[in-house]
């Protein structure tokens, strides 16, 4: 353990000593990986062949006339295999799994994405899978446990805690330390203990270099701002990724639950509600009291229904390089109406934080500006939430006959 | 000064007995309870957690236990109020075990102070490994004070060494992978592990994970010097009454 992942004041690896072995071999093959052009070559033709991609970056020029401001581009992360650009890191630590010679892989997971994606990889690579879901997302997103299982991998329902994804996190972290010799731990976000943060934003960094190489094609210039939402941070750091170095505004939305003031949020950078703290192996804003001890988290999506943030973009926001809006449940379910309407794209919920944010500027700012928004993922995954903040007679009608038919 | 009371106490008997409880756990009055009983059965020094959301390193039982004693109204304030009322009135050894976030909250030069403060002799936080502890390890040092350090079954030798050098008090030795409260096999890979922690380290060695009983600890006799119970006290608290933690221990032990 040398170069322990310090972002300013934010990141390190706090872990326990059973495990400091599993990191020392996981940051030597992630050293190696990225220091080999052939593995970068090998994982963007597996994610062309397997996944893709590119993804399409969509002039939206419904929303673009109906805010009467900038120019709206949407990069399609929906559009990636299995719905979300989880897979972009999955299939790369999948990658590295079979290079460390490892059989079995587990996960966390929240909105359900992350799991599915990494069911799927595991599918296609041959390794066992275990992902851990808080009981509560499970409740929240039982399709996507349904497309887990059927893709092999184990679901395991957790019980403790707050039951959503930190909780899955510890769990998965438990199952590690018992089984690291023959497991790989695939962390789904650009947080946790060094190698994390700074390996899925390598991973996800694909999202923002395509989308810099289509918008210099298509426009012949860069965008004025770039929008994404954050959970734990993969999806950001990935848009991000590809504009660090340009005169960029770089912008992520983060879920403001039922409004900053109710208290009900996942707000860690844009509100003064969280502080620094140590937890899950790694230092950063956290939502907690003074003791230490982690608050309940609240967002209509799973997804991004977090307590941390990754340490890079705690950095960004402490040092300015980013700015970190949120966004209410209200807004999303609004902006995400909006979208479906005008442009015929379902976003997930997680996504539309990101459409939210950038809607509520959008107006203000000039014709021949231009902003990006990641749409990170689908929305039809989020059919029951979605149909229910809707209020849909018609679905209730439907769901109502269906239960009828299994009591049958 | 942990070291001294630990050298002296063996030679009164070679194989010491450290317990562990989650503070508020089920209640700060049945925690005192249970340190009475502990103390009367001939435990050697305790282990007093402070409950955090979110224990990385413990297995169903602690876990529980951490999170009940929070729902319960358990604060660092508390704790740390209890505990100090703990060492004042009985005559072993006390040391904080919790997660890295609590020190670092409370601040870790403060955190020290009041370890020192109210007369506990060290702190064991399993989320902080050397490279990350400097701070923390030099606040209790300039309190007199242990920051126990750990070994586990697949630290090299090199790092065995390096973590002895800053070792004061005891070192904690994993007794194998995994969480707290599952079992433990005790096997000659646990011999030969035990003997390179031996090697690598001057300061006695406390073993936990997975004890249960007085095979476990007949086992351990003339292998390491402390030999640590956490889960299995929580169990029998659970299953048969607070009262029953004084037989449990008496039973572990060499008859008198």
């Amino acid at each position: 353990m040398k170069h322990r992942g310090y972002y300013g004041g934010f990141g390190g690896a706090f872990l326990p000593e059973i495990l400091i072995p599993t990191f020392d071999e996981l940051v030597s093959a992630f050293e190696s990986a990225k220091t080999d052009p052939g593995f970068r070559k090998q994982y963007e033709s597996l994610m062309a062949e397997y996944s893709g991609r590119p993804t399409p970056l969509t002039f939206a020029a419904n929303l673009t006339r109906h805010f009467g401001g900038a120019k709206i581009y949407i990069k399609r992360e929906d559009l990636n295999h299995t719905g979300a650009h989880k897979a972009n890191n999955v299939m790369g630590q999948g990658l590295l799994v079979k290079k460390m010679g490892k059989q079995r892989v587990i996960a966390e997971t929240g909105a359900g994405q992350h799991g599915v994606a990494c069911a799927t990889m595991a599918a296609r690579f041959g390794f066992d899978c275990t992902i851990y879901m808080g009981e509560k997302d499970v409740m929240r997103q039982r399709p996507n446990v349904f497309w887990m299982e059927q893709l092999g991998a184990t679901v395991v329902p957790v019980t403790d805690g707050t039951k959503i994804l930190k909780d899955a996190i510890n769990q998965a972290f438990r199952d590690w330390v018992t089984n690291m010799d023959t497991t790989h731990y695939v962390l789904g976000t650009a947080c946790g203990p060094h190698p994390f943060p700074e390996m899925v934003t390598w991973f996800q960094s694909i999202i923002g270099i395509e989308a810099r190489q289509q918008i210099m094609e298509r426009e012949g210039r860069l965008p004025d701002r770039v929008y994404a939402c954050v959970g734990g941070g993969s999806n950001a750091m990935g848009l991000f990724s590809g504009f660090m170095d340009d005169p960029v505004e770089l912008v992520g939305v983060e879920a403001g639950g039922k409004g900053i003031d109710s208290g009900f949020h996942a707000a860690r950078l844009s509100s003064a509600d969280a502080s620094y703290g140590i937890a899950q192996g790694y230092k950063t804003f956290f939502l907690q009291n003074d003791d230490g001890q982690m608050k309940e988290t609240h967002s209509i999506s799973a997804g991004l229904d977090y307590v941390g943030v990754s340490p890079i973009l705690a950095h960004m926001h402490e040092n300015k390089t980013a700015r970190f809006e949120s966004a209410t449940d209200a807004e999303v379910v609004n902006a995400l109406k909006l979208t479906m309407k005008t442009e015929g794209i379902i976003p997930a919920l997680e996504s539309a934080h990101a459409f939210a944010g950038a809607f509520r500027e959008a107006p203000a700012l000039l014709r021949d500006q231009i902003l990006i928004i990641n749409q990170s993922g689908r929305g039809d995954k989020d059919i029951f939430t979605i149909a229910d903040a809707l209020n849909d007679a018609d679905w209730k009608t439907f769901i109502q006959t269906k239960a009828a038919q299994y009591h049958a | 000064m942990l070291e001294t009371y630990i050298r002296n106490r063996q030679k009164k008997k070679n194989l010491l007995l450290m317990t562990h409880i989650v503070m508020g756990y089920p209640s700060f009055d049945a925690c005192h309870d249970i340190i009475d009983q502990m103390v009367a059965a001939g435990v050697d020094l305790m282990e007093l957690q402070i409950p955090f959301s979110e224990p990385m390193a413990d297995g169903p039982v602690i876990l529980r236990a951490n999170q009940t004693a929070l729902e319960r109204g358990a604060t660092v304030v508390k704790c740390m109020a209890f505990a100090k009322e703990m060492a004042a009135r009985y005559p072993i050894p006390f040391l904080f075990m919790t997660y890295a976030n609590i020190p670092y909250k409370f601040g870790m030069a403060a955190f020290a102070k009041a370890t020192a403060d109210i007369h506990l002799t060290g702190a064991i936080v399993p989320d902080m490994p050397m490279e990350e502890g400097t701070e923390y390890i030099q606040a209790m040092q300039e309190n007199l004070l242990s920051p126990i350090q750990m070994f586990s079954p697949s630290t090299s030798d090199v790092r065995m060494a390096q973590i002895a050098s800053i070792a004061s008090g005891f070192i904690y030795c994993l007794a194998r992978k995994g969480v707290t409260g599952a079992d433990t096999d005790f096997s000659d890979d646990l011999t030969q592990y035990l003997d390179r922690c031996r090697k690598a380290a001057s300061v006695p060695l406390a073993v936990g994970f997975g004890i249960h009983d007085k095979a476990d600890m007949d086992f351990l006799r003339g292998k390491a010097d402390i030999a640590v119970i956490g889960s299995q006290t929580i169990r029998v608290a659970e299953d048969h009454g607070v009262n029953s933690v004084r037989e449990f221990i008496q039973g572990l032990l060499p008859a008198a």
